[in-house]
């Protein structure tokens, strides 16, 4: 990639006036440091990952509402995770927090066990329970 | 307390990190430079980790390889700690700022507040440098930003203590006892010859031959786990290709600077050609995540579309197969 081929496309990266190092030919042929704001083929990339996962809680969302999935599930979501790293937060085997999604389970825990949801989330236990979705 | 240390954006968190770590010591390698004696350049394809629903593609090795590897072929040595205790952890990591040495920390993405939301994901192999304390904040130096930053120490504990895989458990890592005799060409030599060999590997998932059973693949998903899935997985690609940290191609281009430095150093014009091969290849990687990129835009459904870009994918494979070898045979 020559210098003057660096894109400099507008992404994510304005909000926060960030620019990334890439490495590219210089007019004298040797390999300098440029500034990319970003790149229109990668960003799409990206905005498709973050598609599925909206398109993910979206459909949690209904689940919960139709009394399958407990709100743990609309929070892991909501804030990346999957079970794998849920559970290392909170400290359970993963069966535990995989059960803990399920709406039945969910209504039969105590405050102590809801307390660490609430703490991983950093959210309150009555935000847990009553997610605004 | 401020610690005189010079931050210099690089386009990968490692190399960056071990890069200006190493400078404040008095040993000035480039990050390219980094990249190149830890032999950087890879290619792994792991079909049974899954990464944000799709498979793991890797153009890096292991997070942690290239300290180990800059370290044993400059002959230097780097103290490592983890710990369980975030106190311990932060006493620590005082005492070394107090003795004036700033020191490396691994840290998870998802709660580095200065990074861009789109960006904020659970990965937890991020390197940053700490150079000082003022107060309750710490002074950063975040490789892949452009200008210093800062955490307070809260935010830091956070950081430093993200779980899940590879967990960074307060990981702190700083070099110690530098070699006064570094053989610099030695060092290159021996990370060339790995790069070749790992590129090369005889295994159906590295290297070139990982390439290719990738290609292999983008022919078959489409009709086995359906268009709206091949098009997550080639996202996937793509992204680990050109996120941040790759240096642009798979981190090809920052192998290519590599050779042209070791072309000087080593006094071998061979390289500086291949160099320039390199560039290349960076560029048909680029291409490649054009192509890809365009295809899930569109969402084409001609299946037609799939087998073009397999195509390129293997046209890249042959020429990185070429490579590697003549690299291999221009250092004997």
């Amino acid at each position: 990639m020559k210098k003057a081929d660096v894109p400099q496309d507008e992404t994510c990266f304005a909000a926060t006036n960030m620019k990334e190092v890439v490495y590219a030919v210089g007019e004298d042929g040797n390999y300098e440091k440029a500034l990319s704001s970003g790149w229109n083929a990668k960003a799409i990339a990206l905005q498709e990952s973050l598609d599925l996962i909206d398109e993910q809680v979206a459909l949690t969302i209904q689940k919960i509402k139709a009394g399958e999935l407990s709100p743990i599930a609309y929070y892991m979501e909501v804030q990346r995770m999957d079970v794998a790293i849920l559970a290392s937060y909170v400290g359970f085997w993963q069966w535990r927090v995989k059960r803990h999604l399920k709406a039945k389970s969910f209504g039969t825990l105590n405050t102590k066990i809801l307390g660490k949801y609430a703490e991983v989330f950093e959210i309150s236990i009555q935000e847990l329970k009553t997610p605004s979705i | 307390m401020k610690i005189n240390f010079e931050h210099k954006q690089s386009a990968h968190c490692e190399n960056g990190v071990v890069s200006n770590l190493l400078n404040y010591n008095e040993l000035k390698v480039s990050e390219p430079m980094v990249f190149g004696i830890a032999s950087g350049v890879f290619f792994v394809y792991i079909p049974f980790i899954k990464l944000n629903l799709a498979p793991l593609f890797s153009f890096r090795p292991m997070p942690g390889f290239i300290f180990s590897r800059v370290s044993k072929r400059l002959g230097f040595k780097i103290k490592r700690l983890k710990f369980t205790d975030k106190v311990k952890a932060q006493q620590q990591l005082d005492k070394e700022l107090v003795k004036n040495n700033p020191v490396g920390l691994q840290v998870g993405v998802y709660n580095l507040t200065y990074f861009p939301d789109e960006y904020r994901f659970h990965f937890n192999a991020h390197n940053l440098v700490v150079y000082g304390k003022e107060g309750d904040t710490y002074l950063i130096s975040d490789p892949v930003m452009p200008e210093v930053t800062t955490l307070t120490a809260k935010e830091l504990e956070k950081v430093r203590f993200a779980k899940g895989p590879m967990a960074p458990k307060g990981h702190i890592y700083y070099p110690t006892q530098l070699s006064e005799h570094i053989d610099l060409k030695k060092a290159i030599i021996k990370g060339i010859k790995q790069s070749c060999n790992q590129m090369l590997a005889p295994v159906p998932l590295v290297g070139y031959r990982g390439i290719h059973f990738v290609a292999k693949k983008i022919r078959k998903w489409p009709e086995k786990i359906g268009v709206k899935k091949t098009n997550h997985y080639l996202g996937q690609l793509v992204r680990m290709q050109e996120e941040i940290g790759t240096g642009g191609g798979g981190f090809r281009f920052i192998f290519a600077a590599f050779l042209q430095e070791a072309a000087v150093i080593l006094e071998n014009p061979k390289l500086e050609t291949l160099s320039k091969e390199m560039t290349v290849i960076g560029d048909q990687w680029r291409d490649f995540a054009i192509d890809a990129s365009r295809l899930y835009k569109n969402r084409s459904k001609e299946t037609d579309a799939y087998t073009k870009i397999a195509d390129k994918l293997d046209t890249i494979a042959n020429a990185e197969k070429l490579f590697f070898l003549k690299l291999k045979q221009s250092i004997k």
